[in-house]
């Protein structure tokens, strides 16, 4: 028996070996990378092999740095708000108030089918609706209700926030989801007979339960926003900046050292949250 | 059937608010597609049309959309394939215990959460470093695998958390090799959550931007040419190439849908038989 688990372990080598391979090629390799390039001097033509905290130094002392960072937490903090409370009342009416499987399947299903469409495509899909002369706008003016047309819908922190918010909602709802649907029902049955109301069930049993994939959402929409770009650039019409965009433009600028630094800086940012949140939660047993 | 419960009802509206949240942009660029030759970027609609379809396939009108998209569909093929095998074989090798399983699994889901645009920035600047051109089907292809193997590899997990090893003890035991019950007992049970894996790696990879940005050389894929256009082009040809994207998306999807389908009939009465 010893002689056949060894046999078992030899295999486990190879099988993982592609895998491993790809992360060494495309992850650990290219950030180590990021990581001496970070240290290195540049002109406008080339970047010039050096060691130097001037490219740190720059970023770290810069007021524009500080505003990035403000605004992407911001961002981070209001779609962890709005992501949680919609994804939270979404997952709980799918695990309580379905009851046949079929319903449930169905509208789990409508939940996560728009995770496999062009998130590009789902942003542009906002302009005819909250621009100027959009649905949004001529509808609120044919109405009374305002004036002029209101322009703080899109190219704004609004439009990047209801993006976000749009985008990454479901990574809140299925994790929520796949938690509550492990809660044992008696317990909720017990509360019921013991008198609890509604929202004592929710707060004392529901909430602590899912605790775990509130979390694991959680995780998913910080990092997902503090990483972004793209909604930022699109939706928040170049006026905007977050980190990510901070490192976007130094990239365009070909200051590829610069860049690399932010985004050196981003990533430890990242990590520190990360290792707090990992803390709460064993990842390979909520799967 | 004992009574609904009186939240109920208002739960179920705010469902419906989020499916209409989720859809209606989507809805409305699809019915915008459609505007007649006259139309434009917003409501209303100026007749009814399929003029800014037909202009998609004129070349000078935007760029060069089908070779964009041929290389689209090329890759996501690629990073499928190359997704399902080697998360299947990553999933079967995390069944054992092996040095260094906790190395690749905490960079693996490095490779899920890191920001997209270090994986854009790392990538092509090791190609660049390393004097090796970055095109879509090398680099562009790499920083696509570090997006759908996470998934892929989170996949199995889920599949071999909830799996019952005793159809493969009792293959081992009636005299099986390793290959017959791989083949025959494994891959059968497997092949239902390797379509998922597929449909993951296939649609990420289709609708990836933020990693390929940086990575795909000087020919752009479907996304990137989708992306340059939100900046220069003006008329609903936009709408028409992302309400046709979101439809070959979707087909995908369905594909895989009915494929499962047919596969647990199939099975079925293969078992009833």
């Amino acid at each position: 028996m010893a002689r056949m688990s060894m046999a078992h372990n030899l295999h486990s080598y190879w099988q993982a070996l592609p895998l491993t391979l790809v992360l060494l090629a495309f992850l650990v390799f290219p950030i180590a990378v990021i990581g001496i390039v970070s240290f290195w001097d540049y002109n406008s033509y080339s970047l010039i092999p050096d060691f130097m905290l001037d490219n740190y130094q720059y970023l770290l002392s810069s007021p524009v740095t500080l505003q990035a960072y403000l605004n992407t937490f911001k961002y981070a903090a209001l779609t962890w708000f709005f992501t949680l409370s919609i994804g939270f009342t979404v997952a709980y009416f799918l695990a309580f108030h379905l009851r046949s499987t079929r319903t449930q399947t169905l509208c789990f299903v409508i939940c996560t089918v728009p995770f496999f469409t062009s998130n590009i495509i789902r942003m542009i899909s906002w302009i005819p609706l909250l621009g100027r002369n959009g649905l949004v706008n001529s509808t609120l003016q044919a109405s009374g209700l305002t004036e002029q047309p209101l322009s703080f819908l899109l190219y704004s922190d609004f439009a990047v926030v209801l993006a976000y918010v749009h985008l990454y909602t479901l990574f809140m709802v299925v994790p929520i989801f796949n938690s509550m649907m492990r809660i044992d029902r008696n317990l909720v049955e017990a509360a019921v007979d013991a008198g609890a109301s509604g929202f004592q069930i929710i707060r004392d049993i529901i909430v602590p339960l899912s605790r775990s994939g509130i979390i694991v959402g959680s995780i998913f929409v910080f990092t997902l926003v503090m990483g972004d770009f793209v909604t930022v650039k699109i939706m928040g019409g170049g006026i905007k900046a977050n980190v990510g965009m901070m490192i976007y433009n130094e990239i365009s600028l070909l200051q590829y050292p610069a860049a690399a630094a932010s985004a050196i800086v981003l990533l430890a940012t990242v990590m520190i949250m990360l290792v707090i949140l990992f803390r709460l939660v064993d990842i390979r047993k909520e799967l | 059937m004992n009574k609904r419960p009186g939240s109920f009802y208002p739960l179920a509206a705010f469902f419906a608010l989020f499916v209409l949240f989720l859809y209606g942009p989507t809805i409305t660029i699809a019915l915008l597609s459609f505007q007649g030759p006259g139309g434009g970027l917003t409501f209303p609609m100026r007749g009814a049309s399929f003029h800014w379809f037909g202009q998609l396939f004129e070349a000078q009108a935007v760029g060069n959309f089908g070779t964009s998209l041929r290389r689209s569909l090329l890759l996501g093929l690629a990073v499928m394939i190359c997704t399902v095998v080697f998360s299947l074989l990553a999933g079967l090798a995390f069944r054992k215990r092996f040095k260094g399983q906790s190395v690749i699994f905490y960079l693996t889901l490095t490779s899920l959460i890191i920001p997209s645009i270090l994986i854009s920035l790392g990538i092509g600047l090791m190609f660049d470093r390393l004097n090796l051109e970055s095109t879509w089907y090398s680099s562009g292809f790499g920083s696509h695998l570090t997006w759908t193997l996470p998934f892929g590899l989170l996949i199995m997990f889920a599949v071999f958390n909830r799996f019952n090893p005793s159809y493969e003890m009792a293959s081992v035991d009636l005299g099986a090799s390793h290959w017959q019950t791989f083949r025959y007992i494994l891959l059968p049970l497997l092949a239902p959550s390797l379509m998922g894996i597929g449909l993951f790696g296939f649609t990420l990879s289709y609708d990836e931007f933020a990693r390929t940005l940086m990575t795909s050389g000087s020919f752009n894929t479907l996304p990137l040419e989708l992306f340059a256009m939100t900046t220069n082009v003006t008329s609903p040809v936009l709408y028409a190439l992302g309400t046709l994207t979101t439809a070959i998306s979707l087909s995908v999807i369905a594909l895989t849908l009915l494929a499962l389908r047919v596969f647990r009939r199939k099975s079925v009465r293969e078992s009833e038989a």
